[in-house]
């Protein structure tokens, strides 16, 4: 008979916080608003999870944290804002195919611009500077500055328009509530991404290598896995995920200014430290807790919108200081 | 000399190059009014002073502790809105100005003190991303918030007579210059912020100090010593804030006016942590040169970015580059490229050259 080792007990209270605010909330309001206040909470819940997850990722695997990341979310507007202006015809026929289409090639641009910006930024930044929080934090906020004013010299300075796909604008009737049509693009797109991230961690061998150095780097070097070349992968993967994330959030707004992504960083940063730095469902959780909270309280009381994240974060860290689902570190 | 060195706790800049430096520095801006005459260059002297303190302020985070703020101009804006709205109010007077001072110092204070209990229990890393939300959300509110703070206007106001251009000290001027509200005004600010200095040299160089430094240079073992960290840490944190709040109370009564882009924009959090980083983090006299180098460029570098535009007009791209709008990317750059290369500042690699 071998003994195993007494496994910890599985925390499940961290998975009771999303549906106890959804619970919580239904009273307050007639069923058809909270339809439509979640389905837009679960949409910018999804784009967040864009923006986030590879930050929390980077984090987890390489102890980097990247001040930058939000200017991959500018970048990726921006390119929508290009890709979107060439493809009048296409974004503003009848056929919804076409617009998706259209929609879909500003993404696949996005993310590979964005994916290279993020390789370069990884070349050239955060290579030097590993192992040093402070010099992380300073020469990634300097990289913030630079990709922000080269972005503006190259698009103007003036906000952008963003031209929305012609039957993506619409609103659907579910019962009684309205629903942004371009919402649920939104849900479908980061539910699809959400699977695909979750499936390539758990399913497949790089991800298994991913996993195994967010809980133990040096164990996996030791191993003899060049977790470095698997670090620019993962840097990569996450910039072009924050870059389709801005395509989608520049869309959403339908209309952009160099400060987008700075906007952005803050919710960022609160929804990867709510989640727990380096844990991707948590990052997903978190996400949409914060979309759905910013919606909700926007429509009760709108005065509170405002500080409604921070008090979230405030609370979240109050019970638990390491975040929801926090990423056992040595 | 001695006495000298006694004053500012045998804290020596550490190499006779920084200190030539700095004596210039103090004998300038203590003369400012007579050396270099003109509402402008007084304006800019006393701009000087005020970023001295608060770089040096964010010094005692950054330099001394080890942990990055971004909120520290929230804290400059708090000391500069409690002097600004009671003035533009109508409660004019010298007790509103020392209320709201004292008043903005102690808010800035407990407020730090609060995000410091927060999130340094938990994880330095978190205390940079918080008060970068918090920064945020203290920007939304002074610009939406209109009734109080003006909004993106901000509050003009008048203050005590005797600090007006039309108050005369002396009806005969004295050495060229005038003796008037103005000139009261610079050395009201410039000796506010020679205390102000001396009191951080006091802080760094106590045990308080000490301890500051062996959190920063190895926290376990400043822990195993028996050092509460966090209290440390917390302390740190209130102190530096209520130093920026008063900085920012000058602030407010240099400009006779304060709103969101004099105190509480990003590129001023920016300016800040260039200053620290070029002067050289943890030495206090490196950001005391970093801020007059970085307010001189500001006063500078603008012209000549037009220069270069002007002389690029014909190549692609380039001019947008150097339009005189986009000095943040240059200022951008230089600062990566000071943290790659230069990482101690101009006081730190001086120092390390003489040792």
């Amino acid at each position: 008979m071998s003994e195993t080792t007494p496994r910890p007990p599985r925390d499940w209270a961290p998975w009771l916080v999303l549906p106890a605010v959804l619970l919580v909330t239904l009273p307050l309001m007639s069923f058809s608003t909270w339809i439509t206040l979640t389905v837009a909470g679960a949409a910018m819940g999804m784009m967040l999870f864009l923006m986030a997850s590879g930050l929390t990722l980077v984090f987890g695997l390489m102890d980097v944290l990247n001040f930058a990341h939000g200017a991959f979310v500018t970048v990726g507007a921006y390119i929508a804002v290009s890709v979107l202006g060439r493809l009048t015809g296409w974004a503003g026929s009848d056929s919804v195919l076409l617009n998706l289409a259209a929609l879909g090639i500003a993404v696949l641009s996005g993310a590979i611009a964005t994916g290279g910006v993020g390789w370069f930024v990884e070349r050239t930044i955060i290579r030097r500077v590993y192992g040093s929080h402070l010099q992380q934090i300073l020469i990634t906020m300097g990289g913030l500055i630079v990709t922000a004013q080269i972005v503006i010299a190259l698009w103007g300075a003036q906000p952008l328009l963003v031209p929305k796909p012609a039957m993506l604008r619409g609103s659907l009737l579910l019962g009684a509530s309205a629903i942004e049509s371009y919402r649920l693009v939104a849900v479908a797109l980061g539910l699809l991404l959400y699977a695909a991230v979750h499936t390539v961690l758990n399913r497949t061998r790089i991800g298994l290598l991913v996993r195994a150095g967010v809980e133990n780097r040096e164990m996996v070097e030791a191993m003899g896995f060049r977790i470095h070349r698997l670090f620019i992968g993962v840097f990569v993967a996450g910039a072009a995920l924050a870059g389709i994330g801005g395509v989608m959030w520049g869309v959403y707004q339908e209309i952009v200014t160099a400060t987008i992504g700075d906007e952005m960083t803050v919710l960022i940063f609160i929804v990867v430290i709510i989640g727990g730095l380096g844990s991707i469902t948590g990052c997903f959780q978190a996400a949409i807790l914060v979309g759905l909270t910013a919606n909700y309280v926007g429509y009760l009381t709108p005065k509170l919108a405002l500080g409604s994240n921070i008090a979230l974060m405030v609370i979240i860290l109050l019970w638990r200081p390491r975040g929801l689902f926090p990423v056992a570190k040595q | 000399m001695r006495t000298l060195l006694r004053l500012v706790s045998g804290d020596r800049p550490g190499h006779p190059v920084a200190s030539l430096l700095l004596l210039a520095l103090l004998i300038a801006l203590a003369f400012a009014p007579f050396l270099f005459p003109g509402t402008r260059s007084m304006a800019a002297a006393g701009r000087i002073c005020i970023f001295i303190v608060l770089a040096a302020s964010y010094d005692i985070l950054l330099g001394y502790t080890g942990i990055v703020s971004f909120a520290h101009t929230m804290f400059f804006a708090i000391g500069a809105y409690a002097v600004a709205v009671p003035l533009a109010k109508g409660w004019g007077g010298w007790d509103a100005i020392a209320l709201g001072t004292l008043g903005g110092a102690a808010i800035a204070a407990s407020l730090a003190a609060l995000i410091a209990l927060l999130s340094l229990r938990v994880r330095k890393i978190f205390f940079s991303m918080i008060t970068l939300a918090v920064a945020s959300l203290a920007q939304i509110l002074a610009t939406q918030w209109r009734d109080v703070t003006g909004g993106e206007d901000g509050l003009t106001f008048a203050l005590p007579r005797a600090l007006g251009p039309a108050f005369r000290l002396l009806d005969e001027p004295f050495l060229g210059v005038r003796f008037d509200g103005r000139l009261i005004t610079y050395y009201l600010i410039f000796t506010v912020c020679l205390v102000l200095f001396w009191l951080m040299l006091r802080i760094v160089n106590s045990p308080f100090g000490r301890v500051l430094l062996a959190i920063r240079e190895n926290e376990f073992r400043a822990e195993a010593l028996g050092y509460r960290t966090v209290v440390y840490r917390t302390i740190a944190s209130a102190q530096a804030a209520a130093i920026a709040a008063v900085a920012g109370a000058l602030m407010a009564i240099l400009l006779r006016y304060n709103g969101p882009q004099s105190t509480l924009s990003f590129e001023i959090m920016v300016d800040i942590l260039l200053m620290v980083v070029i002067g050289g983090m943890g030495t206090l006299y490196g950001p005391a040169l970093g801020a007059t180098v970085i307010v001189l460029a500001q006063y500078y570098l603008q012209p000549a970015l037009q220069a270069v535009s002007d002389a690029t007009a014909s190549l692609p791209l380039l001019p947008a580059l150097f339009h005189p709008d986009r000095w943040l990317l240059w200022l951008g750059l230089l600062f990566i490229l000071i943290v790659y290369f230069l990482p101690a500042g101009i006081v730190g690699t001086l120092r390390k050259r003489r040792a």
